[in-house]
């Protein structure tokens, strides 16, 4: 899933300064699973929100909804009713909802109110950890499924570096060692064998470095 | 073996001598006077000296200007290169700027983490790791093409060295991972600072067991201690460090006063026992900000003089 973090409310309110009424629009997918964006969190909003704009004597109309994602226009359709009664829209969904309501109604001022961290998973509840960085070219069969890209500091595709100590990274005692991992995984599926294969140069344009990335199926387009 | 640069480090090892090089680390500034100085003082006693680039990330003078000015001083640089700052095409435009001055060693790095360093927000690179840039410098001198398969005129002539750390985790894979530099093109290889010479020899055997040592030529990498605070230090702060309780103990077993000699002793004992060490194919002094002991230590260890080579 994408995970995200709330935004500290400090950040978001000088940008409704003015508003008269706000809506607070929670996503159904990741966001809700990483416990940032979720019904619950933009019903948390709202009623933090409330109570600021009430202590400073300012009478704003808080709204609160949820689609069930903001990065499908089918479901953002479904403000198209109510979303001119609101001056200002406070997306708690990632990068992609924000921008996704802000292009399906190119009139209306659309906030993040959430930070847009990673590609991860949960380790436990309360703790996500990053597993992709979405590099567009899988290196994962090559590495016992542990993603060098993602999970080493350096994103060394020949690791480790020397600065690996007792199975952690060189930037803290509380970061994986990939290619720790990597080299454990080996062991374990009876592949060390291959960790002497060097893994060629990487062809980053498949990257973010290649600039904004688009995926086109022809065989599934209407 | 015949040479295949004109590098002066690579003819001395392939002449069967035990080399020395020695390194400098470059100022935070654009005062180039104490650079120099510390290369003089130097010149007679090392091989070839190498120049760090932007070493523990904290940024200071480049390693390739700071080279020119070794070689324009007839001194042999090795131009130290990290692949965290630069991506394929900085690092391979760099190469041949080098080549132009006629630097004839490089060493390939990943570079510290840019945490460690001064400017911690920075973004880094990483386009290529170590081993790439081992692959791509080798194609550049031996095929004459850049990695992206265009051809060079007057392709780089350089040596091509790689760092190697036997003290690292996984232990296992540490003799593996320099059968992978030296696939990868590493001619030469300079050891991490060795103080637990035990633990060294074992590695030194898993090299020997695989005949490493006849591909590439490794040089034992060594760092006076200046005090027992920094024995310390490089124990509990350096990753990647192994100092065996035993140096910090001697070290602190002398008076204050003393401690800077008794670093300069140790050094040179463990030359010389590195000496016995099948496999060693010279020594890599690298004495912080100490540069004016290095040939005290290169004297006391037995290697003085340098060997002139044609």
């Amino acid at each position: 899933m994408i995970v995200a973090e709330r935004k500290p409310i400090e950040e978001i309110l000088p940008w409704l300064e003015g508003a008269r009424s706000v809506l607070v629009l929670g996503c159904n997918e990741c966001v809700t699973v990483c416990e940032a964006g979720g019904k619950k969190e933009a019903g948390m909003l709202a009623a933090t929100l409330r109570l600021l704009f009430a202590k400073e004597g300012r009478e704003v109309n808080v709204g609160e909804r949820t689609l069930e994602r903001q990065c499908d226009p089918e479901y953002l359709d479904e403000l198209r009713d109510t979303i001119d009664g609101y001056d200002a829209v406070v997306s708690l969904a990632c990068g992609v909802g924000v921008q996704f309501t802000a292009e399906r109604y190119p009139s209306k001022p659309v906030y993040p109110g959430v930070n847009t961290c990673f590609m991860g998973a949960a380790l436990e509840r309360g703790v996500w950890a990053e597993r992709c960085q979405g590099c567009g070219q899988c290196l994962l069969a090559l590495t016992g499924a542990v993603c060098p890209v993602a999970r080493c500091a350096k994103r060394l595709l020949n690791g480790p570096c020397g600065g690996s100590t007792a199975g952690k990274c060189e930037i803290g005692p509380d970061v994986d060692c990939a290619w720790q991992l990597i080299i454990d995984r080996l062991k374990a599926l009876g592949r060390m064998a291959d960790y002497e294969r060097l893994i060629p140069v990487k062809d980053w344009s498949k990257d973010r470095a290649g600039g904004p990335r688009k995926v086109v199926r022809e065989d599934v387009r209407p | 073996m015949n040479a295949k640069t004109p590098s002066r480090l690579e003819k001395i090892l392939r002449a069967g001598h035990l080399a020395v090089t020695s390194e400098c680390g470059p100022p935070r500034g654009s005062d180039i006077r104490h650079l120099v100085q510390k290369a003089e003082t130097i010149r007679r006693h090392v091989d070839a000296v190498n120049i760090t680039d932007n070493q523990t990330s904290v940024c200071r003078l480049c390693s390739l200007a700071a080279c020119i000015r070794l070689k324009l001083m007839g001194l042999e640089p090795v131009l130290q290169m990290v692949v965290r700052d630069r991506n394929r095409i900085a690092l391979q435009s760099d190469i041949l700027g080098a080549a132009s001055f006629d630097i004839h060693n490089i060493l390939c790095l990943s570079g510290d983490h840019q945490r460690f360093g001064d400017h911690a927000q920075g973004q880094n690179v990483f386009d290529l790791d170590s081993m790439q840039l081992l692959q791509t410098v080798r194609r550049m001198r031996d095929e004459g093409r850049f990695l992206g398969g265009d051809p060079i005129e007057r392709p780089p002539a350089m040596f091509v060295g790689a760092a190697e750390n036997p003290f690292a985790d996984p232990f296992e894979i540490r003799v593996p991972r320099l059968a992978k530099k030296i696939a990868a093109g590493a001619e030469f290889i300079q050891t991490q600072c060795i103080y637990n010479v035990e633990r060294f020899e074992r590695w030194m055997q898993g090299v020997r067991d695989r005949g490493l040592h006849e591909q590439a030529f490794i040089l034992a990498g060594v760092t006076p201690l200046k005090s027992a605070g920094m024995a310390r230090y490089m124990k509990n702060k350096v990753p990647g460090m192994d100092v065996p309780d035993e140096v910090v103990k001697r070290m602190a077993g002398v008076p204050k006063d003393r401690q800077a000699e008794e670093g300069i002793t140790l050094c040179v004992e463990t030359i010389q026992r590195l000496k016995e060490v099948p496999g060693i194919a010279g020594f890599h002094i690298m004495a912080i900000e100490w540069e004016e002991r290095v040939p005290e230590i290169v004297e006391r260890a037995g290697l003085a003089p340098r060997p002139a080579v044609p």
